[in-house]
C-alpha cells in the first residue's frame, strides 16, 4: 500500500489539519509516514503545500517526485492546479470550489472551474455550503477530507476515529460537527460513483 | 520502545532532552524555530527546569550556551543559517576555547531561500571553526545526532555542529526514542584558564584544536552517520550528503546498482572517499546546499576529470535538491506530470488583513509622497513585505539591524530625509547598537520601529523589546521629545502622517514607535482570554 498526497491551499487555510488526521489514522494502522510542511514566510497568505507520503514500505524522500502523486487534495481551486505536474497519470484531484481571492489577477472563476472539471479524474466540491448544511463553515476542510477519503485506502471508520481523537479537546459538539462534515463529503464523492480504487 | 511522529526540528529537541540537555538558547528563525518551541512546550523540560527562554539574538544565545557548557552541563544553541553569521564570533572562538559540558550548535540551512535572504551552507562554518559537523539524513538520524553529538563534544572537549536543511527540519516522520539520560552535574573546567583566550593561551588552545583534527577524521571514518554501500556497477559511484541520500534511493526503489558513500559526518572520511574514487570510473556528488565536499575533492586544480556535481553543471549550481533533480543528474527519464495550467497565477505572501504594518506603511507613503522615492531602509520581518504591492514602501532588506545603519550611512552621504523601518524584535536583536552610532554622531535619520509586540514572521514568539522600547531609545540617547509613540490605525492616519512628517525634517535622530499588537497574536490572546473566562 502506498499513497502520495499533495495537500494544497493558501497560508492560514488549515491544510495541515487534513494532514494530521490522515497521518494519525495511518500511524494507527502501522503504516510509515513522511510529511513535509511549509513554515515561515509563505504562511502569510501565500501559496502553501504539504507532501504527505504513506506506505507499508520504507519511504525515502520527504518530497514526492513529479508525476507520482496519487492525490492532490486542495482547499482552494487555483491552488489545486498549481501542483498538477506532481499528479500521476491515474491520479485524482479533489478540490474545494470556492476561490480565495487575495491577488488582483485571480483568474475568472468559471474558466478556472472548467479547467478543473476538464481533468480526467477530478472532483470539484463546494465544501463551504456542504459544511454549512451539516455543521459550520469552519468544517469545510473536513468535507474535502471526506470527499478524498474513498481514494485513501484507509477504512472510513478509522479516519472517523482519528477525527474524534484530534477534535476531542474541543468538545463533543465540535467532534460531531466534523464527523458530519466528513460523512457528507464522502457521500458527495460516492454519489458521483467515483469511489473505490 | 516509545515511538513519536516528529518534525526534524522536534526530533533534535527530543533527542537533546533525552540526552540530558540542561538548556537551549536561540533566537527564532525559519527553519530552526520549532526546535526551541518544542522544548518550551515540553512538560518534561519544564519539570526538569531546562532553560528554553528566547535570547535577544543568536550571538547572545551562542555565548550563553558556551557559558552553560563551561559550567559542565549539556547546552545547545539553535539558529537559522544566517543567524550563524550573527553568532559567528562566539561560535568560531568556542572552537578555540573548546567545550566542557557537551555543546551543540544546531544550524538549519534554507537552500532555495524559502524564508531567507541567501542559501549559505553552514558546513563551511564548521570547517572554518575546525569542529566536527553532523548532517543527518532523516528524522531518526536527527534524533540520534543530538545524543551522539553531545558524547562527541564531551569526548574531545569541542563544540559540535548539527546541520539540517529546510526539508528535514520541516518534515515529519516516525522516530524511535532511546532511554533518557540524566543531566550532567555542575562541574568546572579542569583548567581554569581554558576559556581565557589571551594570545598565549589561545595559541596553545589552537594547537590543541589542530591536533584533534586527525582524531575528528578518524571519528568520521567509523561514524554511524557515514557508510560505504558497495554494489556491482562501478561505472559510477555516488556520494550523498545529508538528505540527498533519500532522493537518490527514491530513484532506486530496488536498491542502488552503484556503490554509494553516504556522508553525514565531517571532516569528510578521506579513506572512504578515496575508496569510492579508486573503485569507480566516475563519481557523482549530491549535496543539499553548496558544493562544499565537491570543492574539497576536486581541489583547486581539479585534475580528476571524473567528478560530477554542482560545479560542472551535472547538478544545478543553486537551490535545494529533490528526487527529480537527482534523477536528471543520473540521466534517468523523468516521469512528467501535467504541465501547470496557464491560468494559475503566482500568489506571493502578504501582510494579514488588519495587520498594523499596513497602516504604518500607508502613513509613511503619504508622508514621503512629495519626495523623490528611494529613501526607506528596512529590515527582516513581516514588514519586509512592504517592498511588494500595494505598498512599494521600502528600498532595502539586508540583514538583522541593517535598516538603521544603512540609513545612517546614506544620511552621512547627504541623503535627507533618510528613514529606517525596523520591527521591535529586530531592533532589540541588532538595531540598538546602530542607533547608538547614530546618536553619537547626531545623524539625521528617522527610525520607525514598527512595534507589533511580538516576533511575528516566525509565528509570534516573545519579543525582548516588549514594554522597553521608549526606555531603550531614551537610554541610548535619543532626545525624549523625539521619541514619538503612535497607534497605526486607519482613524489615526492624518495624525500619524503629521507626526512622521514632523520628525522627517528634524535634524537629528528621531524615533517613531508605531505600536499595535500583531493581529495573529491578538487573535490567540483573545481566544485564550475567552477560554479562561469560561473556566
Amino acid at each position: 500500500m502506498k499513497r502520495d498526497i499533495i495537500l494544497a491551499g493558501v497560508g492560514g487555510q488549515g491544510i495541515l489539519t487534513i494532514a494530521t488526521i490522515i497521518g494519525y489514522a495511518s500511524v494507527q494502522r502501522g503504516l510509515k509516514l513522511k510529511q513535509a510542511e511549509v513554515h515561515g514566510m509563505s504562511q502569510r497568505g501565500g501559496d502553501v503545500q504539504s507532501h504527505l507520503r504513506i506506505s507499508d514500505q520504507p519511504i525515502h524522500s520527504d518530497l514526492i517526485p513529479e508525476g507520482r502523486a496519487d492525490l492532490i487534495i486542495a482547499i482552494e481551486p487555483m491552488e489545486s492546479l498549481r501542483y498538477t505536474s506532481f499528479l500521476a497519470p491515474d491520479g485524482w484531484l479533489i478540490t474545494n470550489k470556492k476561490p480565495f481571492v487575495n491577488i488582483p489577477d485571480y483568474p475568472d472563476h468559471d474558466v478556472l472551474w472548467k479547467e478543473i472539471e476538464a481533468l480526467p479524474r477530478s472532483i470539484l466540491i463546494d465544501g463551504e455550503s456542504i459544511a454549512r448544511k451539516v455543521a459550520t463553515n469552519r468544517s469545510m476542510n473536513i468535507v474535502i477530507l471526506g470527499a478524498s477519503s474513498p481514494f485513501l485506502d484507509i477504512p472510513p471508520e478509522e479516519l472517523e476515529a482519528a477525527i474524534t481523537t484530534i477534535f476531542s479537546r474541543k468538545g463533543d459538539t465540535v467532534v460531531e460537527q466534523n464527523l458530519a462534515a466528513f460523512r457528507a463529503g464522502r457521500a458527495f464523492a460516492e454519489e458521483r460513483n467515483l469511489a473505490t480504487t | 520502545m516509545k515511538r513519536m511522529l516528529l518534525l526534524g526540528d522536534e526530533a533534535i529537541a527530543q533527542g537533546a532532552l533525552d540526552a540530558g540537555l540542561s538548556g537551549v538558547y536561540a533566537y527564532p528563525g525559519t527553519p530552526s524555530t520549532e526546535i526551541t518551541e518544542y522544548i518550551q512546550r515540553s512538560k518534561e523540560a519544564r519539570e526538569r527546569g531546562v532553560h528554553s527562554d528566547w535570547s535577544a539574538n543568536e550571538k547572545t544565545a551562542m555565548e550563553a550556551a558556551l557559558g552553560m557548557s563551561y559550567a559542565g552541563k549539556r547546552a545547545m544553541a539553535c539558529m537559522k543559517h544566517v543567524g550563524l553569521n550573527v553568532a559567528a564570533d562566539g561560535f568560531v572562538n568556542a572552537g578555540i576555547t573548546g567545550a566542557n559540558g557537551g555543546l551543540l550548535v544546531v544550524v538549519a540551512d534554507d537552500p532555495s531561500m524559502h524564508s531567507s535572504q541567501n542559501e549559505q551552507d553552514s558546513r563551511y562554518y564548521g570547517k572554518f571553526a575546525l569542529v566536527p559537523v553532523i548532517e543527518p539524513a532523516d528524522q531518526q538520524e536527527t534524533y540520534t545526532a543530538a545524543s551522539y553529538g553531545f558524547d562527541l563534544s564531551e569526548k574531545y572537549g569541542t563544540p559540535v555542529m548539527i546541520r539540517v536543511t529546510t526539508r528535514l527540519a520541516h518534515s515529519r516522520a516516525g522516530v524511535e526514542l532511546m532511554e533518557p539520560k540524566p543531566e550532567n552535574e555542575l562541574r568546572m573546567p579542569a583548567d581554569k584558564r581554558q576559556f581565557v583566550l589571551l594570545p598565549a593561551i589561545a595559541r596553545k588552545n589552537y594547537q590543541s584544536l589542530l591536533g584533534k583534527q586527525a582524531a575528528f577524521e578518524e571519528e568520521s571514518e567509523s561514524s554511524p552517520f557515514n557508510s560505504y554501500q558497495d554494489a556491482g556497477d562501478t561505472s559510477l559511484g555516488i556520494i550523498t550528503c545529508g538528505i540527498a541520500y533519500n532522493y537518490l534511493m527514491e530513484n532506486y526503489p530496488e536498491g542502488c546498482p552503484h556503490p554509494v558513500l553516504k556522508i553525514g559526518q565531517y571532516p569528510a572520511p578521506r579513506a572512504m572517499v578515496k575508496r569510492l574514487l579508486d573503485n569507480c570510473d566516475r563519481v557523482l556528488i549530491l549535496e543539499e546546499g553548496a558544493p562544499f565536499l565537491e570543492e574539497q575533492i576536486r581541489g583547486l586544480l581539479d585534475t580528476s576529470y571524473k567528478i560530477l556535481g554542482r560545479l560542472d553543471g551535472t547538478v544545478p549550481r543553486a537551490g535545494e535538491l529533490n528526487p527529480n533533480i537527482v534523477a536528471a543528474s543520473l540521466g534517468m527519464n523523468i516521469q512528467e506530470g501535467m504541465p501547470k495550467a496557464e491560468i494559475v497565477r503566482p500568489r506571493p505572501p502578504e501582510l494579514c488583513a488588519g495587520c498594523p504594518h499596513i497602516d504604518s506603511y500607508h502613513a509613511l507613503n503619504e508622508a514621503l509622497k512629495e519626495l523623490e522615492p528611494g529613501r526607506v531602509f528596512s529590515d527582516i520581518g513581516c514588514y519586509t513585505l512592504g517592498a511588494l504591492a500595494p505598498f512599494h514602501s521600502i528600498n532595502s532588506c539586508v540583514d538583522m539591524g541593517a535598516s538603521i545603519t544603512m540609513a545612517k550611512g546614506a544620511s552621512d552621504a547627504g541623503l535627507f530625509p533618510a528613514v529606517a523601518v525596523i520591527g521591535d524584535s529586530t531592533f532589540t536583536h541588532s538595531g540598538m547598537t546602530g542607533l547608538l552610532d547614530a546618536v553619537i554622531e547626531n545623524s539625521t535619520i528617522t527610525v520607525m520601529i514598527v512595534d507589533n509586540e511580538t516576533t511575528g514572521m516566525t509565528g509570534g514568539q516573545a519579543s525582548a523589546a516588549r514594554g522597553r522600547l521608549e526606555d531603550i531609545c531614551s537610554g541610548i540617547g535619543v532626545p525624549k521629545e523625539h521619541i514619538k509613540v503612535v497607534e497605526p490605525l486607519k482613524k489615526n492616519h492624518e495624525m500619524n502622517v503629521a507626526t512622521i512628517k514632523e520628525e522627517l525634517y528634524y535634524r537629528g535622530v528621531s524615533v517613531i514607535i508605531e505600536r499595535r499588537e500583531c493581529i495573529q497574536t491578538l487573535k490567540i490572546s483573545k481566544k485564550l482570554a475567552k477560554e479562561a473566562e469560561k473556566k
